[in-house]
């Protein structure tokens, strides 16, 4: 059956997609094979653009128990016979048409993914992107997704702990939700994602199939779209009530021996599970799509295969067991239905009442084609590179009016807004929730804590992809390592406009390249992730967003450090520089340059070296317990990491920066590689010591104390005033709308 | 002392309030499945915090129908001690077990934060431990926490000392900016008129450590467990 145009056309296929299908299966496939297709050789499942770049990541390190792509979810051991699983995951499509369901399935999603592997979900971050509030429309889009992120990660148990939020016109009307979730697993326990033999039966779990989300990987997630109403029906809907009984049942389930394999239904749904597990278990299945319980009637096996109905699992068990299996699920009041069985041909079969549907190869069916397009530079980006940033303007303002302006800054100011309706303490482990350089969990039963943050920033990837990626990989481990935990994993979330651009593709490669580099200097292994493509709004691609997910672990979480000054008369260092940078250039893709010369040029730059060197000093104060808090300097320069400080320990400050440089760039330039910190002036020496054999510079700053922020002749501010600029700033400007 | 922590579907409290009776109170705790009916063996009952069945509906409207509520009924009647948490709290209005209802919170939002409450009842087993006025810090988190009930209700609570919390300031100021989610007269937690329920929004299973941000909430799971050494109310 040669296929139309729209045919192709639903399922993002191109004419030399479909020639090779035909080519490879020797005849044309009917309407269900190519929609098994269409669905697997998306560029959502398939990875097409995106798989030859990510072989750069390399896992190795003893600690990887499971690598990238191996399975749902990256696993690392982290000692006590305990690990890891974490994994980060776009759901900026469906977020962009329908923000509360986008949002919620999105954490839906993810959450699955961690606990098909046998891991306890105990923790979420989220990593979004806005255009500016100052459209209503973007406005409706927060709102909206925070009330998805908290309507379903508050109803299942799992704390909310950290995350970001930037606003830039660059992701208006492409906003981007990234959800992360980290799971605990114990030794043992893990349950892998495959069919295992021939023999075993295919059991459905959890919602019945519906309509929703068909064309979903396929349609949504992997091409541009101008019409978002008409695609409205392609975005799920969530039930978080059904993933928490999930989350219990399927954990119950895993502890049994007969559970061989368990497989999420995401993206693509029956097909994409059943023909991956049966993929990784290296045999062929046979399922009936009339055994699969439905919500909605009449419904063809394309849609019941193509269906992405949220809520649902794939068990795999042993022939024979299947009551027993059923009946942890029935105490749980689940459905479970025994669909179909692998089988020892490695064909796919889809029955409908036992007649065949469609049968093609699982080996063909997964091997999607992959592409390398040409690369090149937006001859924009390298002019905005050659910027002469000497030549851009003292403001007239003044540094007090551009650090309040700054602090109130969305992309600044607090998030408490949006926090306090996520629930971030169930599960009664976080030691630091968010609003820190990172969150940090304690390991119930052992004396050990996880620190986890995501970081991530645009502006510098569109200015240098490849320093870009590897800045948000730094920042990441170094807003870790401020809570004194040694970075040891990260997951991320690449997410980059329309591939088939060279320019774009460029951007995509080097980011790639950076996160690689990075990656392997701090010896903190991807091990996991998820590319979001054609992410672009009237035909501009967003800023190129690589989001890394970090993980640290503290071997005493008691001796974790956060980000306010905690005591007056404390001593305030800068670890990182023997001098406050004065060099124009760091001002690159600064905040300041964005918000007060509305520019977005210069090139930034960052020295590994020096970083790896920062962090280990950092851990080895915390750990040595020389150093009571620990900030991050970067969004805003040291001017607002400070103001931050103080505002985190309501707490002043008074101190003096020598230097015959320009202001603007000494309290807002954004140079890498520094972290605030305090001490007690009697541990002075030990931090010498400390940064002398790392070989890391640093210098003082002043001392904690007063209600006043004051740095000598240049700012001297109440603490009212620069807690109230950076507090209420968000909030206002989300409820402006109503008033 | 022993403890029985209720689990419906979709309860999520359980772990936390099971850990810190086990953990941080070394008093012997056994979860209790909806699905049972019989509670005898326990001297408390905990109904923690969640979303019973979703709370699609009313928070805990479909959760009093479950078999356990039949079985706690029968152990207040009895004079055993139940303490609702959260969601817990939510359930044991809907099981009339406590007066007034719980409604979706007055800016619509779902909150999590840490707020102070004002003991106002420091006598019986769940607050027996404190002082009147005593201030504690300790976590909200929910979004169907405004407390309701006819004025005349509300007048006979507070003539029977059954008012067993009030949201307030860090001072002990009980004031409308202090008022997390709109609850009549401020009002966090309530017991019923014997004395041996107590229902409270906030999670006081949350701040028993000092790592996790504080140890006020320690104070309600040490007066009952006091409460067994002393005769009975």
């Amino acid at each position: 059956m040669p296929a139309s145009k729209k045919m192709l056309d639903d399922l993002a296929l191109s004419d030399g997609e479909y020639e090779a299908i035909v080519e490879r299966l020797g005849r044309e496939p009917n309407e269900l094979e190519l929609g098994l297709f269409g669905s697997l050789w998306s560029e959502h499942c398939g990875y097409k653009h995106s798989k030859p770049l990510l072989r750069m990541f390399s896992a190795s390190s003893p600690r990887v128990l499971v690598a990238p792509g191996e399975e749902n979810a990256g696993v690392v051991d982290i000692g006590d016979s305990l690990a890891i699983v974490m994994k980060i995951e776009s759901h900026n499509h469906p977020s962009a048409i329908e923000p509360y369901q986008g949002a919620a399935t999105g954490v839906g999603g993810i959450v699955r993914d961690i606990f098909a592997m046998g891991a306890r979900p105990i923790a979420l971050l989220n990593s979004l992107r806005f255009g500016p509030l100052t459209d209503p429309s973007n406005r409706y889009l927060l709102e909206g997704v925070v009330a998805g992120i908290s309507g379903y990660g508050n109803c299942i148990g799992v704390p909310n702990v950290g995350g970001e939020i930037v606003f830039s016109r660059s992701y208006a009307g492409n906003p981007l939700v990234n959800a992360m979730c980290v799971g605990l697993l114990e030794a043992g326990s893990m349950v892998q994602a495959t069919t295992g033999s021939a023999g075993n039966l295919l059991m459905l779990v959890g919602a019945d199939t519906g309509r929703d989300g068909i064309h979903g990987a396929s349609g949504l997630a992997s091409r541009t779209f101008e019409d978002e109403r008409e695609l409205r029906p392609t975005v799920q809907v969530g039930n978080p009530f059904l993933e928490k009984v999930l989350i219990e049942a399927c954990l119950e389930a895993a502890r049994n021996e007969h559970v061989v394999g368990v497989q999420d239904l995401g993206a693509a749904g029956l097909t994409s599970a059943a023909v991956e597990a049966a993929s990784k278990g290296g045999t062929g299945i046979e399922l009936d799509v009339s055994q699969v319980p439905r919500r909605d009637i009449g419904m063809a096996p394309y849609e019941v295969m193509l269906s992405e109905s949220q809520e649902r699992m794939l068990v795999i068990v042993k022939d024979g067991r299947q009551d027993e299996i059923k009946a942890i699920f029935d105490k749980w009041d689940l459905d479970s239905t025994v669909i179909g069985r692998a089988t020892d041909d490695g064909l796919a079969r889809i029955y409908e009442n036992g007649t065949l549907h469609a049968e093609a190869p699982v080996g063909l069916l997964i091997d999607a084609p992959q592409y390398r397009p040409s690369a090149v530079q937006s001859q924009f980006v390298a002019e905005l590179q050659q910027y002469d940033l000497d030549s851009v303007p003292l403001p007239e303002e003044g540094a007090e009016a551009v650090l309040l302006r700054l602090l109130a800054s969305h992309n600044i100011a607090s998030k408490l807004w949006v926090y306090r309706q996520y629930d971030h303490q169930v599960q009664t482990n976080t030691a630091e929730g968010p609003g820190g350089d990172a969150a940090v969990l304690r390991i119930k039963g052992t004396s050990k804590g996880i620190a986890l943050a995501t970081d991530g920033n645009g502006r510098l990837c569109f200015l240098d992809p490849l320093v870009g990626g590897m800045i948000a990989v730094a920042e990441a481990c170094r807003n870790v390592a401020c809570t004194g935990a040694v970075p040891i994993a990260l997951t991320d979330c690449l997410n980059f406009g329309n591939p088939e651009r060279p320019d774009v593709y460029y951007q995509l490669e080097q980011a790639v390249i950076g996160i690689a580099k990075a990656s392997e200097a701090f010896s903190a292994p991807v091990i996991s992730g998820n590319v979001s493509l054609y992410n672009e709004s009237h035909g501009d691609a967003i800023y190129p967003t690589p989001v890394i997910g970090a993980l640290g672990l503290l071997e005493d979480v008691e001796q974790h450090v956060g980000v306010g000054f905690t005591r007056p008369g404390d001593l305030v260092v800068l670890l990182g520089a023997e001098q406050i940078a004065d060099d124009a250039a760091t001002l690159a893709g600064s905040e300041y340059l964005d918000l007060i010369h509305d520019l977005v040029a210069g090139r930034p730059n960052i020295d590994l070296d020096l970083e790896m060197s920062l962090q280990r000093a950092c851990v080895s104060l915390v750990r040595e317990g020389v150093i009571r808090s620990a900030h991050d300097c970067s969004d805003g320069g040291l001017a607002v990491a400070i103001a931050e400080c103080c505002i985190a320990g309501d707490t002043g400050f008074e101190g003096e920066i020598a230097t015959s440089g320009r202001w603007d760039v000494v309290l807002f330039g954004e140079a890498q590689s520094r972290i605030v910190v305090t001490l007690s002036p009697d541990r002075l020496s030990a931090l010498k010591e400390i940064c002398r054999a790392e070989g890391v510079p640093w210098t003082e700053l002043g001392r904690t104390g007063g209600d006043t922020l004051r740095l000598e002749g240049l700012i001297d501010l109440p603490m009212e005033k620069i807690d109230d600029a950076w507090r209420n700033a968000l909030e206002r400007a989300v409820t402006a709308s109503r008033a | 002392m022993k403890f029985g922590i209720v689990v419906f579907p979709g309860t999520w409290s359980d772990t936390d309030c099971f850990h810190v009776v086990d953990q941080v109170f070394h008093q012997p705790v056994e979860y209790v499945w909806h699905k049972e009916t019989d509670l005898s063996s326990y001297d408390c009952v905990v109904l923690p915090g969640g979303f019973s069945y979703g709370d699609y509906l009313r928070a805990g409207a479909i959760a009093r129908f479950s078999p356990v509520m039949k079985a706690v009924e029968e152990f207040a009647a009895a004079g055993g001690l139940v303490i609702g948490i959260c969601n817990g709290f939510q359930v044991l209005c809907e099981a009339g077990l406590l007066p007034g209802v719980l409604t979706r919170n007055s800016h619509l939002q779902f909150r999590c934060q840490w707020v102070n409450i004002r003991i106002e009842a420091a006598r019986g087993p769940f607050t027996g431990g404190g002082t009147g006025g005593q201030v504690l810090r300790i976590p909200i988190s929910h979004g169907e926490g405004n407390y309701y009930a006819d004025e005349a209700t509300l007048d006979e609570l507070e003539a029977g000392g059954q008012v067993a919390f009030r949201y307030c300031t860090a001072d002990g100021d009980v004031t409308q900016t202090a008022n997390p989610n709109g609850a009549a007269r401020n009002i966090a937690g309530i017991t019923n008129d014997r004395g041996n329920v107590l229902g409270m929004m906030p999670h006081p299973e949350r701040c028993c450590e000092d790592l996790i941000g504080g140890t006020d909430g320690r104070l309600i799971f040490e007066s009952i467990i006091s409460s067994a050494l002393s005769p009975a109310n």
